[in-house]
């Protein structure tokens, strides 16, 4: 059981190096532009891509680089495509928002709110004619549960038993906005109902209720029960993306978060079971570590060539 | 060759795509079992199940499952049952399908086509009515085809499905029911591009593309009864655009005119005008464009006939290029 713990807090220790090692990238220079940390969200990612198959589709938003690192995309290619390298997983043609790494299973981050909910379902739905047994996953956060685009991709799914699994990382905000203060009714995941599928709201903080309920909704797909709508409570520890001074939180929000965000919770839940506490920090050590060398590796390589930049426009 | 309308030609392209490629999928609002709100996809749903099926009123979700069933090996064709409604939806079009080839460097590839018509007819509102094609041309990794015969409608269908990039192939409902023309079928899968001379002259080049193209050649008729020769090229395919063809006919008329049924602020016209300028062709008077003026349409006939250049405007707006 711990076995498995230590196994997500590596997975989830793994994403937040990563994290932290773009932050600091981003001020020092080599990374330029708009970034979007998953910072405290790690758990869904972790809980979920481990009980995907490798024909299964992957659509993450842009706060997706834990997505992108759960599904097993190198590190590396990940940093190189942040700084702009040639040997980024886009080659340099993607960026933060827009890591896509088809050979992964991982079918790409998407900078459109909401707008890969109706490809996941197209994904599905190639998965009916080609006898794969794909299930196609689309990820996006509360925000995007009012996108149009999102309410027309959970109606087409459903009316066509499409093996998808929506699911929706509410942490609490969209972008700058409490969800709360948008909609009438904040459990989104009763939203479900209306479309004839099934909806839970779980804990998204929580790997192991996440893969738990991940698992079942792959399962009803695959057997031609049709999609499921996840909800996740989760919550962001760093803004909406980097340089956001998040004037919205309340007073105490910050560390009320700390104080129950993914790590911190499993990190307390092993030290309970009698993990010796320097076994866990090695995790946490060896996560960095290995980011650390990536993102060297990745800095060190060439950058994109420019006389590439009009490549792969047309076939 | 069988004799079909333009829109038994599209039917018969779409029976063909569908026997030739297993990797087909044809789908919209109400294309399946009813066949299409112009008839156009008649049969298919009998023929191969499945494989063609009606749709919600969901406009992303068709177009963004096409973008995503594209990317799985499947090739879908879907309808925009009116050019109109794909607004309500450019996301998947222009964010999503147009991306994905660039974005992920060839390693995910979007081989939809999308068929819509546009355009006004009578009757019409000012919601369908539009021709929007200066929209999609102006975003890179489209590909855009708006054919005027049974036989383009046919061919460039028959191109746009076996091509590995999106497309759309945008027809025109006025057409749909007109003479029909010996087509055929069954041949080779063309080139993207080209242009069709479809009257030979030395006085003026006129190049014109969609259901104008009729309207052209009839004011051609009339103009060469005034002893002006007008050369018509029509431009089914305006992305891949055939510049060349363009620049060699007003090269040897020494005159340009442009007439497009969209609007003309910003319309592809524009754009053709600016080639031949930018090549420095020697012109021997300012090129003209004609169009439909800057204005929303109308639903009155009378109103709408007053704005869409008809064979008369274009007749005497040509000559007065030529007699200056």
């Amino acid at each position: 059981m711990s076995e498995r713990r230590l196994a997500d807090l590596l997975a989830m220790w793994r994403i937040r190096a990563f994290e932290e090692k773009v932050r600091d990238l981003r001020a020092e220079g080599p990374i330029v532009g708009s970034v979007h940390l998953c910072v405290g969200q790690e758990a869904i990612p972790v809980g979920a891509c481990e009980v995907l198959e490798p024909q299964d589709a992957l659509f993450a938003t842009y706060r997706g680089h834990g997505w992108a690192l759960a599904r097993g995309v190198p590190a590396e290619p990940l940093f190189a495509e942040l700084m702009g390298r040639a040997s980024g997983v886009n080659g340099g043609r993607g960026g933060s928002a827009y890591f896509t790494a088809a050979e992964y299973g991982f079918h790409g981050e998407n900078s459109i709110v909401g707008a890969g909910a109706p490809i996941a379902c197209g994904a599905a739905l190639a998965g009916r004619y080609d006898g794969s047994g794909r299930v196609a996953v689309s990820v996006f956060g509360d925000g995007a549960m009012n996108q149009g685009a999102v309410h027309e991709a959970m109606n087409f799914a459903a009316a066509f038993s499409l093996p998808v699994v929506f699911v929706c990382e509410n942490n609490r905000y969209s972008e700058l906005t409490p969800i709360a203060d948008m909609v009438r009714s904040p459990r989104l995941a009763d939203r479900a109902a209306a479309y004839g599928m099934p909806g839970h709201r779980i804990d998204g903080n929580d790997a192991e209720a996440v893969r738990f309920h991940v698992r079942d909704a792959l399962e009803v797909a695959r057997e031609g029960g049709g999609p499921t709508l996840l909800e996740c409570m989760t919550e962001r520890l760093v803004g909406h993306y980097i340089g956001d001074a998040e004037t919205y939180r309340q007073p105490g929000e910050l560390e009320r978060i700390r104080r129950r965000e993914p790590i911190a919770r499993l990190r307390a839940g092993l030290l309970a079971d009698g993990v010796p506490e320097r076994e866990i920090d090695a995790v946490e050590r060896r996560a960095r570590a290995e980011m650390d060398a990536a993102a060297e590796a990745a800095r060190q390589s060439p950058p994109a060539d420019p006389a590439t930049a009009m490549e792969h426009l047309y076939a | 060759m069988r004799e079909m309308t333009y829109g038994e030609a599209v039917n018969a392209a779409l029976h063909r795509l569908m026997e030739e490629l297993p990797e087909t999928l044809v789908y919209g609002e109400d294309v399946g079992v009813p066949g299409g709100v112009f008839g156009v996809t008649r049969g298919l749903r009998k023929q191969y199940g499945e494989r063609a099926f009606d749709t919600p009123i969901s406009e992303s979700a068709i177009l963004g499952s096409a973008v995503g069933a594209a990317m799985f090996g499947r090739r879908p064709i879907v309808e925009i049952m009116w050019a109109d409604f794909s607004l309500v939806a450019l996301d998947q079009i222009v964010n999503q399908a147009a991306n994905v080839r660039y974005v992920s460097g060839g390693r995910l590839t979007a081989p939809l086509t999308i068929r819509t018509q546009q355009g006004n007819a009578p009757g019409a509102c000012a919601q369908h009515s539009q021709c929007l094609e200066a929209l999609f041309l102006h975003v890179p990794g489209l590909r855009v085809c708006m054919p005027s015969t049974p036989q383009d409608a046919y061919d460039l269908l028959v191109t746009a499905v076996h091509c590995d990039d999106p497309v759309l192939v945008i027809e025109n409902r006025t057409l749909y029911f007109g003479r029909k023309e010996p087509v055929e079928t069954g041949g080779p899968v063309r080139p993207m591009g080209g242009a069709r001379t479809r009257r030979a002259g030395s006085d003026v080049t006129i190049v014109t593309w969609g259901a104008m193209t009729e309207r052209v050649l009839e004011a051609a008729e009339a103009l060469a009864g005034d002893g002006i020769e007008a050369e018509v090229l029509e431009t089914p395919w305006l992305n891949p655009f055939d510049t060349g063809a363009v620049l060699a006919s007003a090269g040897r008329t020494g005159r340009l005119a442009v007439v497009h049924e969209a609007n003309v602020t910003g319309g592809f016209g524009a754009e053709v005008v600016a080639r031949v300028a930018g090549a420095g062709v020697p012109l021997l008077a300012p090129p003209i464009r004609i169009g439909t003026p800057d204005v929303r349409m109308p639903a009155a006939p009378a109103l709408a006939q007053s704005l869409v250049p008809d064979a008369a405007r274009i007749t005497g707006d040509v000559r007065g290029l030529v007699k200056g």
